[in-house]
């Protein structure tokens, strides 16, 4: 991720942060295995097809779904079509810069994407008007406003819950409006090392100070849907495996509080 | 991944389309020093994969904002020929190449001893000439003995395999069908001695025992591939001791 306008979290305070720890303790008071309460407000934009305003921390993205009609692919003609593009918008942060997707919002993009589609969220076949011809296109798009570590986390949960408002706007091509089909929801959590601890949802100075990054998305049958390593350092099997029965648990718990069907 | 489909991808004597058992890998070989031009080079066929890496490197980085005081910085281009793959593919990069030059870069850089260094880039190209299936982890596994051949100090050789779910089991180093239609995709790379994971990403339905499975299935495949690796590597630089003599 993203360095600091300075570049450089001054020695001093990654200092503290590592000391504390190894006390089990973080910076902003949290334990190593707590996710920040999310605030979720759905249908923030109501000319979008559905949409949430997801802070995260001082994290900010808002997703907004549109939904129109169009030709599916060649390979999967009996299927609707998704697509999901992430906007580092400048406004959320110094080094972000305005054009052509970066590396990082595109790695973003398709870790939620992943999780989505590997994770069944949509029944696709039910986005089909005409086999091979006329299907619903669902589009997600999420503008990060505010970034304070862990996008994807905060991206995804925004993805999630706006899709769970969207309504299919049949109404513009002589049909019925009817609610988008979502059965399955993908929770995906983020871990970050720093040292030799693992820190699930890291905020802005944990990302800056830590290694590797590991994303792990379940969905309600505690199946894992979808991960993705990033970032430069390395993770042991162990690592791995605990970083998996921590999404597990975690994704229940956001499930239930947050994503309540 | 991939729709329904009638294909049956282990048949009724437990074997797969082609023939491989679950734990199986397909024929890999490798070879360096295969460009003139380039620091260091390599070409790995494994299974219907042909890819071809070049290294350039460590030099001065550019554009001069990329420069790192304190480490070298490691840029990977993953890309695919247009026509690698069964429908032509439009040249230059699309968004899953960036992503995997991303994590391909990353890989790398949590290897090579960028310390050593300072204010440099390291460029490995990755040009996949025929795709089979697996070929991030293919260019990866061939990009390491690549810039092993260019000199560069590294950590340990970074050595790769895909497991995955097909037909209701894990299995070693999915083939092209299995990847289109089987249920899961598991990519791991690892620091070949250690078993450090420096790339791993996953998509498809597994449960955490599947994905465990999978790991040591991964894990003793990657001994294996570090052979061929270390044999690559050794035939070029073992000097024949009969040229000695007059």
């Amino acid at each position: 991720m993203p360095r600091d306008e300075v570049g450089i979290l001054s020695e001093i305070k990654k200092n503290y942060i590592i000391r504390k720890l190894e006390e089990g303790k973080r910076g902003d008071g949290r334990s190593v295995d707590s996710f920040r309460e999310p605030i979720i407000q759905t249908n923030y934009v109501p000319r979008a097809a559905g949409s949430a305003m997801v802070s995260l921390g001082k994290t900010r993205v808002l997703a907004g779904i549109k939904i129109e009609l169009g030709e599916p692919f060649p390979d999967t003609p009996n299927q609707g079509v998704l697509t999901t593009n992430v906007e580092m918008l400048p406004m959320a942060f110094p080094t972000f810069e305005a054009g052509p997707p970066s590396e990082i919002s595109i790695e973003l993009a398709r870790v939620v994407d992943r999780g989505i589609r590997e994770g069944k969220t949509m029944d696709l076949q039910k986005l089909v008007v005409e086999p091979g011809k006329k299907v619903w296109i669902v589009f997600i798009d999420i503008d990060v406003l505010d970034y304070d570590g862990n996008l994807i986390d905060a991206c995804t949960l925004a993805a999630v819950s706006a899709l769970r408002t969207s309504v299919v706007p049949g109404s513009t091509a002589e049909l019925k409006d009817f609610a988008l089909p979502v059965d399955n929801i993908p929770v995906s959590v983020t871990m970050v090392k720093i040292g030799d601890k693992m820190v699930v949802d890291p905020n802005l100075e944990e990302e800056q100070i830590s290694s590797g990054r590991i994303t792990v998305t379940t969905t309600q049958d505690g199946h894992v849907r979808a991960m993705q390593k990033g970032n430069i350092g390395y993770f042991t099997w162990d690592e791995i495996s605990s970083a998996i029965t921590t999404s597990q648990r975690l994704g229940k718990e956001i499930r239930e509080k947050y994503l309540k069907v | 991944m991939g729709t329904a489909s009638d294909i049956k991808l282990i048949g009724d004597d437990g074997l797969r389309l082609d023939g491989r058992g679950l734990d199986e890998l397909r024929p890999i070989k490798m070879e360096i020093n295969v460009l003139n031009r380039a620091d260091g080079s390599s070409y790995i066929e494994w299974g219907g994969n042909k890819i071809m890496v070049a290294v350039y490197g460590p030099r001065e980085a550019y554009p001069k904002h990329n420069q790192d005081i304190n480490k070298a910085f490691v840029r990977a281009r993953y890309n695919m020929a247009a026509f690698s793959v069964d429908e032509r593919k439009r040249p230059g990069p699309d968004r899953r190449s960036q992503e995997i030059s991303k994590v391909l870069s990353e890989a790398l850089e949590s290897a090579i001893m960028t310390e050593l260094f300072p204010r440099t880039q390291i460029d490995v190209f990755i040009e996949v000439l025929q795709a089979d299936a697996g070929t991030r982890i293919a260019g990866l596994t061939a990009s390491s003995i690549a810039v092993a051949a260019a000199g560069i100090p590294m950590r340990d050789l970074v050595v790769g395999c895909t497991a995955g779910k097909a037909g209701g089991k894990v299995v070693l180093d999915l083939s092209k069908d299995e990847d289109n239609f089987g249920e899961a995709d598991l990519p791991i790379a690892v620091l070949a001695r250690s078993k450090k994971i420096v790339l791993m990403q996953m998509d498809g339905d597994m449960t955490l025992e599947e994905i465990d499975q999978a790991h040591s299935m991964i894990f003793s495949a990657t001994d294996r591939i570090y052979q061929i690796q270390r044999e690559a590597l050794e035939s070029k630089y073992t000097v024949d001791a009969s040229q000695w003599g007059e």
